[in-house]
C-alpha cells in the first residue's frame, strides 16, 4: 500500500460527493474563520493598550493635591494648592525615587502669523519628557537653564504644531502664547489618546517657572497643578509610595491620624488593569472562536460516520480486494484530514479578510501573527484527527465478511 | 510464488481438515446462541481444478466459500492454501492473502461505484503498492482481454450485467493470483451472458491453469466444471468428477 495512492482514493472519495464536502468544511471554514478574526482583534486591542501604556513612561506615581474637608464638605482632589515645587524637588531626592516633574497647567491662546488656537499650556521641568517617556520629532527640549531663567521657549505637541504652522517647518519660528513671544525649540512625537480618551498631543509645554509668573499666573506662587514621580525600579514601587506619603505628611505637618491633602496613584497599576481586561477579553473572544471550532469537529465526525454507514459495501469490496484495516483506517483519516486542512486554510482567508474589513471600517487596530495562523491550522489538523479517527478505526475495523453482505 | 502456468500435477492448493463453522448470536434475552453452519468439512482441492460448490440456501455453501475466500476465520479446524495454514494469520496477513493469491467474482459484481472500469480493475494493485501509471497499464491490457477495452472510462453504472462482471473478472485477474472464487457470478445474468462468462472461467481455467471454485445452484452452470461438490445442511454429500 502506497500513502500517495490513498490519498488519491480519500481525494477522489471526497469530489464524488461535493455537496456534503463542501458543507462540512463549512463548519470548519467558520470556526478557523473566527478564531482568527477573534484572535487578532484581541490582539490588536492588546497591542494598543500596550502601546498606550509605553507612551506613559514607566515606573510612575501621580501625586495630585487635594482632597481636602472644610466644616463638613468635601473637595476633590486638586481643590486645594498643597503641592508645591519644592515638594517636588525634596521627593525627588528619595533613595527610591529617580526624578519628579512638577507640573502646572492652564489654558492659553495661541497665535502664530493669521492663525491661532487655544490649547492647554503645561508647565514642567526639563525632565518632564524623560519621565512621560516622550520623545522628540524634531528640535530638542527645553534646558534645566531655560527653567531657571523662565526663558520664553516652547515645545509644541504635534497636533499643536500642525494646527498653528500647517506643513512649516516650526523649530526656530516665533509664536505667541498669550500675546508673548516664544521660541520653538522642539516637537514632540505624536502619542495618541490617554487611557481616558483624551488626545495628548494637543498641548505645548514650557517651563514651568515661564508659566507660573507670565502665562497662567498663580494665586498660591509655589503651588502645582500635580507632579509626576519615576521610581527608580518596578519592584520598590510600593517602597517608594509609602516613602513619599512619608516625606509628603512630614513636609505638610500632617498630625498622626489626620488625612493626607494629597493623593499618590500609581500608575503602573492602573495600566496593569487595563492589560489585564484586554488579556481577558483576549482569551474569552478565543474561547467563544474555539466552540465554533469544536462545533465544526463533531459536524465532521458526524458526517464520517454516516460516510462509513453509507459506504461500509464499498470498505467490504476493498477489503475483499486486497485493502488491508490500516489502508481502510488511512483513507477515511485523510478524508477528514482533508476536510480540515481545505476547510482551515479558506478559513484562515476569511478570518484575514474578516479582520481587515473590521480594522477598515470599525477603525479597530487588528494584529495578525504568524503563530496565530500556526495556531489556528494546527488547531484544523487536530480536529481532523480528533474527530477523523473513531469513524476511520470503526470503518476498520468492520469484518470483510459483514462489510460485503451489507444492504 | 505462485505461477499461473499451466500446472495441473496433484499439488493441493486448498486443504481443509476437520473445519467447523458456527455463529454465535445474542437473543432478546440475552442468552446466547450458537448456529453451526458447517460441520466437519475435509476438502482437498488441486491447483488447476475448476470446482463447482452445489447447495441449497442455507446450505452453508457461501460460509464455506467466505472461509476459502480468507474473508471469515473457521471456528475450528484448519485451512491450508498453497501449505500456510490461513486460519492463524492476522488480519493483515489475511488481507495480504486477498490481494496476491486470490481473486474474487461476485454475484453483485461488487464494482466501486463512481469509478471507471479502468480504476475498478486497477484498484488491487493500488493495495499491492504499485504505482497508479504501472497499475492502468495493467489493468487495460486485462480489460483488452476480456474484450472491453472500448469501455474503459465507463462507470459500472454505464454498463451492461455481462461486461461489469466481466470487468470484476478482469479485476480478480490482475494480481495474477493461482485461484479465483465465485459466488454465483451468473446469478444476475441472463442465460445467453451467463454462458459466455462461464465459458471466459473455462478459458482460463485450461488456458492459464488458474484454480476456479464456483459457487451456483444451476446445474447447467455446475456442467462447466470439471468437479461437483454438494453441499447439504453444513456437510458435503457429494464429491464427484463431473461427465459431460
Amino acid at each position: 500500500m502506497n500513502l500517495l495512492a490513498i490519498f488519491g482514493e480519500a481525494l477522489r472519495a471526497l469530489r464524488q460527493n461535493r455537496l456534503r464536502t463542501g458543507l462540512t468544511m463549512l463548519g470548519m471554514i467558520i470556526g478557523v474563520a473566527a478564531v482568527v478574526l477573534m484572535l487578532s482583534i484581541g490582539q490588536g486591542a492588546r497591542t494598543k493598550i500596550n502601546e498606550t501604556i509605553a507612551a506613559m513612561g514607566s515606573n510612575l506615581f501621580i501625586v495630585v493635591p487635594g482632597a481636602t474637608s472644610s466644616g463638613g464638605f468635601s473637595f476633590g482632589s486638586g481643590s486645594v494648592r498643597t503641592l508645591t515645587i519644592n515638594d517636588a524637588y525634596t521627593i525627588a531626592e528619595l533613595p527610591s525615587i529617580k526624578t519628579t516633574a512638577p507640573v502646572v497647567t492652564g489654558t492659553a491662546q495661541l497665535s502664530y502669523a493669521a492663525k491661532n488656537w487655544s490649547t492647554i499650556v503645561t508647565g514642567t521641568t526639563a525632565n518632564y519628557f524623560d519621565v512621560s517617556n516622550w520623545k522628540m520629532e524634531a528640535g530638542t527640549t527645553f534646558t534645566e537653564s531655560d527653567v531657571r531663567s523662565a526663558a520664553r521657549v516652547v515645545v509644541l505637541g504635534s497636533v499643536t504644531a500642525k494646527n498653528l504652522l500647517g506643513d512649516e517647518d516650526p523649530i526656530g519660528k516665533t509664536i505667541r502664547i498669550t500675546n508673548r513671544p516664544f521660541l520653538v525649540v522642539g516637537v514632540l512625537m505624536a502619542k495618541g489618546q490617554s487611557l481616558t480618551g483624551r488626545d495628548q498631543d494637543d498641548t505645548v509645554v514650557i517651563p514651568i517657572t515661564t508659566s507660573e509668573r507670565q502665562i497662567t499666573g498663580n494665586q498660591f506662587p509655589g503651588s502645582i497643578r500635580y507632579m509626576l514621580v519615576q521610581g527608580t525600579s518596578a519592584t520598590e514601587m510600593d517602597i517608594a509610595e509609602i516613602e513619599i506619603i512619608q516625606l509628603l505628611r512630614q513636609r505638610h505637618r500632617i498630625a498622626k491620624g489626620k488625612e493626607n491633602d494629597f493623593t499618590v496613584r500609581n500608575l503602573t497599576a492602573v495600566a496593569d488593569v487595563a492589560t489585564d481586561a484586554a488579556k481577558v477579553m483576549s482569551i474569552v473572544l478565543g474561547a467563544i472562536a474555539s466552540v465554533s471550532l469544536l462545533v465544526g469537529g463533531i459536524g465532521i465526525m458526524n458526517i464520517m460516520l454516516v460516510s462509513v454507514t453509507e459506504r461500509t459495501r464499498e470498505i467490504g469490496i476493498r477489503m475483499a480486494i486486497g485493502a488491508n484495516q490500516r489502508a481502510i483506517l488511512t483513507q477515511f483519516l485523510l478524508e477528514a484530514m482533508m476536510i480540515c486542512i481545505m476547510g482551515g486554510l479558506i478559513g484562515l482567508l476569511l478570518g484575514i479578510g474578516g479582520a481587515w474589513l473590521v480594522s477598515q471600517f470599525a477603525d479597530m487596530l487588528i494584529v495578525i501573527t504568524l503563530g496565530m495562523v500556526a495556531l489556528a491550522f494546527l488547531f484544523a489538523s487536530a480536529v481532523g484527527i480528533f474527530f477523523g479517527f473513531y469513524p476511520a478505526r470503526k470503518a476498520a475495523s468492520l469484518k470483510p465478511v459483514d462489510a460485503l453482505r451489507y444492504e | 510464488m505462485f505461477s499461473p502456468e499451466i500446472n495441473h500435477s496433484n499439488n493441493p492448493l486448498i486443504q481443509v481438515i476437520n473445519l467447523n463453522k458456527s455463529y454465535s448470536l445474542q437473543d432478546a434475552n440475552g442468552k446466547t446462541i450458537t448456529t453451526q453452519v458447517l460441520f466437519n468439512i475435509n476438502l482437498t482441492i488441486n491447483q488447476g481444478e475448476f470446482v463447482a460448490i452445489m447447495g441449497h440456501s442455507g446450505s452453508g455453501k457461501s460460509t464455506l466459500m467466505n472461509i476459502l475466500g480468507c474473508l471469515d476465520i473457521p471456528t475450528n479446524g484448519s485451512y491450508w492454501l498453497a501449505g500456510k495454514n490461513v486460519a492463524t494469520l492476522s488480519s493483515n496477513a489475511l488481507a495480504k492473502i486477498r490481494n496476491q493469491h486470490i481473486g474474487f467474482v461476485f454475484q453483485g459484481f461488487n464494482l466501486l461505484k463512481r469509478m471507471t472500469a479502468l480504476d475498478n480493475v486497477a484498484t488491487p494493485l493500488l493495495y499491492a503498492g504499485i504505482s497508479r501509471a504501472q497499475s492502468r497499464k495493467r489493468a487495460l491490457e486485462l480489460l483488452r482481454r476480456t474484450g472491453l477495452e472500448n469501455f474503459a472510462m465507463h462507470q459500472p453504472n454505464q454498463l451492461s450485467g455481462g461486461q461489469q462482471q466481466r470487468v470484476a473478472i478482469s479485476r480478480a485477474l490482475i494480481n495474477q493470483p493461482p485461484l479465483i472464487l465465485a459466488d454465483e457470478p451468473t446469478g444476475n445474468l441472463d442465460s445467453q451472458t451467463s454462458n459466455e462468462i462461464m465459458l471466459l472461467f473455462q478459458q482460463l481455467n485450461r488456458e492459464q491453469g488458474i484454480t476456479i471454485v464456483l459457487v451456483t445452484h444451476e446445474d447447467d452452470i455446475a456442467a462447466y466444471a470439471g468437479r461437483l461438490i454438494r453441499l447439504k445442511d453444513g456437510r458435503i454429500i457429494v464429491d464427484k468428477n463431473n461427465t459431460n
